[in-house]
């Protein structure tokens, strides 16, 4: 292996991995974003909506839980569009992935609500808190608390599967690193240089996870 | 006669098959301090939740200052109101519970502010003032930034009860405050519940502390089998109980 040679394909071809690159954390980072308030939704459904709703979120979670994230990305490209609902490859791998995130962070956000002990509740309403203010002035605050770190972990786990929006054509940084890989031969190279990319991605995750852990860890 | 502050006709409450009130009824006028005693299982907690609707009742009625709770009569049969109607209702009392219930992520100060801005929008700089005012009261006032992680049971029990009072209740009630307790801890919680008992403070109190609620109170009512057994003064039931049950259960007591 010849690293200089590598270093050099690199180089050259650093525009169109820079594309890739900067795709794999929109399309992560929007991901994350959209599929997270949305998960607390599922949570609070599933922790506190009324026995129909709880049915349906708890179909739609176990259903994409249960799914391969593959499956899920080929389903939203090409089912969609069957039913009249046209979307890029782009927005259809973003709305896989968005769902994929939301289910996994509704099944956290339950888990944690439960832990959380009944005279929280009973305290808030107590000082005449609605519903929604108990929710989000002291159940929420709490829950997030505890769902970070697994949070993190989530989000690395989004940021592997967005590169399986390559295969409907979205160009992330493994389908630039393989466009490159096409024209350079230099493929043992460029896998191992795209793969400490994103080692690196989810390792700055992980090291902002910690440091948020720590900002907002409670005195005792 | 003014609207009594609390009145409870023939209240009734089930878990599933089991009756735990079995009618009771009482009435509280503005400034009295009534204690509830009695054999655990005996009701009192359940009577006490009843009050502010954390527990709901099956019949009878629980009215604060006139007022039904959780409940209106429409053409003859008893509709539960709306939860943002039961929210404002539940803010008319005050209470201080067994665990303490302080919100951990929240500041001593944040925990006493957060019903006054959510509930009775008190703008932030005011709802600081007051809230700084009552920790002052309860002797928590340089503990303000601590959160209840850093304060020992007797402290957050205090800033619980600050908390409470801070909403200005008509009625404040008191869930076995200082059960939970180191009994060196017990004192400091008995004193600030006193000093609020003596500034006048309409006061409804589950307690096992015997010698305590013969000092606060002025009616004392033992409760058995969710009924009330016997009620009165705290001389007469404390030194000449009528009932063989309640004779037995203060012999049993620490009084």
């Amino acid at each position: 292996m010849d690293i200089m040679q590598a270093l050099d394909a690199i180089w050259s071809a650093r525009w169109p991995l820079l594309d890739g690159f900067g795709n794999t954390i929109l399309i992560s980072a929007v991901s994350i974003l959209l599929g997270t308030p949305l998960g607390v939704g599922v949570g609070l459904i599933l922790s506190y909506g009324n026995r129909v709703l709880r049915f349906i979120v708890r179909l739609y979670s176990d259903f994409l839980r249960g799914t391969p994230v593959f499956v899920l990305i080929l389903a939203c490209f090409y089912i969609l569009s069957i039913v009249g609902i046209q979307l890029s490859a782009f927005q259809a791998g973003v709305f896989a992935l968005t769902l994929f995130c939301s289910s996994h962070v509704g099944e956290i956000v339950q888990g944690a609500l439960k832990t959380i002990p009944k005279g929280q509740t009973e305290a808030a309403k107590s000082v005449g808190l609605t519903f929604f203010g108990t929710f989000f002035s002291v159940l929420l605050p709490q829950a997030l608390r505890m769902i970070l770190p697994t949070w993190v972990t989530t989000a690395t786990e989004i940021v592997k599967a967005s590169t399986l929006l390559s295969v409907i054509g979205v160009v992330e940084l493994l389908l630039a690193t393989q466009q490159v890989i096409s024209r350079t031969y230099l493929s043992l190279e460029l896998y191992f240089f795209a793969g400490l990319v994103f080692f690196l991605i989810n390792f700055a995750i992980e090291k902002a996870g910690r440091f948020v852990e720590r900002k907002v860890s409670l005195p005792n | 006669m003014t609207i009594p502050v609390l009145e409870i006709t023939n209240l009734h409450k089930k878990f599933g098959e089991v009756e735990v009130l079995k009618g009771i009824d009482l009435t509280m006028q503005s400034g009295n301090v009534v204690s509830l005693i009695g054999s655990s299982g005996s009701g009192k907690t359940t009577l006490l939740r009843c009050v502010n609707l954390l527990e709901d009742y099956e019949d009878g009625v629980v009215a604060v200052e006139g007022e039904q709770i959780g409940y209106k009569q429409h053409k003859g049969r008893r509709i539960r109101l709306k939860e943002r109607e039961i929210a404002r209702q539940r803010a008319m009392t005050g209470m201080a519970f067994q665990h303490f219930n302080l919100f951990p992520h929240m500041s001593a100060i944040h925990n006493v502010m957060l019903g006054l801005i959510k509930t009775r929008k008190t703008p932030k700089d005011e709802a600081y003032a007051a809230a700084e005012g009552w920790l002052d009261r309860v002797g928590m006032k340089n503990w303000k930034d601590h959160y209840p992680g850093q304060l020992s049971g007797g402290q957050q029990q205090r800033v619980a009860i600050a908390r409470a009072i801070a909403m200005n209740p008509v009625l404040m009630l008191f869930d076995e405050v200082t059960s939970a307790l180191d009994p060196e801890l017990v004192s400091e919680v008995l004193a600030v519940v006193k000093d609020l008992a003596s500034d006048g403070m309409t006061m409804l109190l589950v307690t096992h502390e015997m010698q305590f609620a013969h000092d606060v109170s002025d009616t004392v009512v033992f409760m058995q089998d969710g009924r009330i057994g016997e009620q009165g003064p705290p001389e007469q039931l404390f030194h000449n109980p009528k009932s063989e049950r309640l004779a037995a259960f203060l012999k049993n007591s620490k009084f």
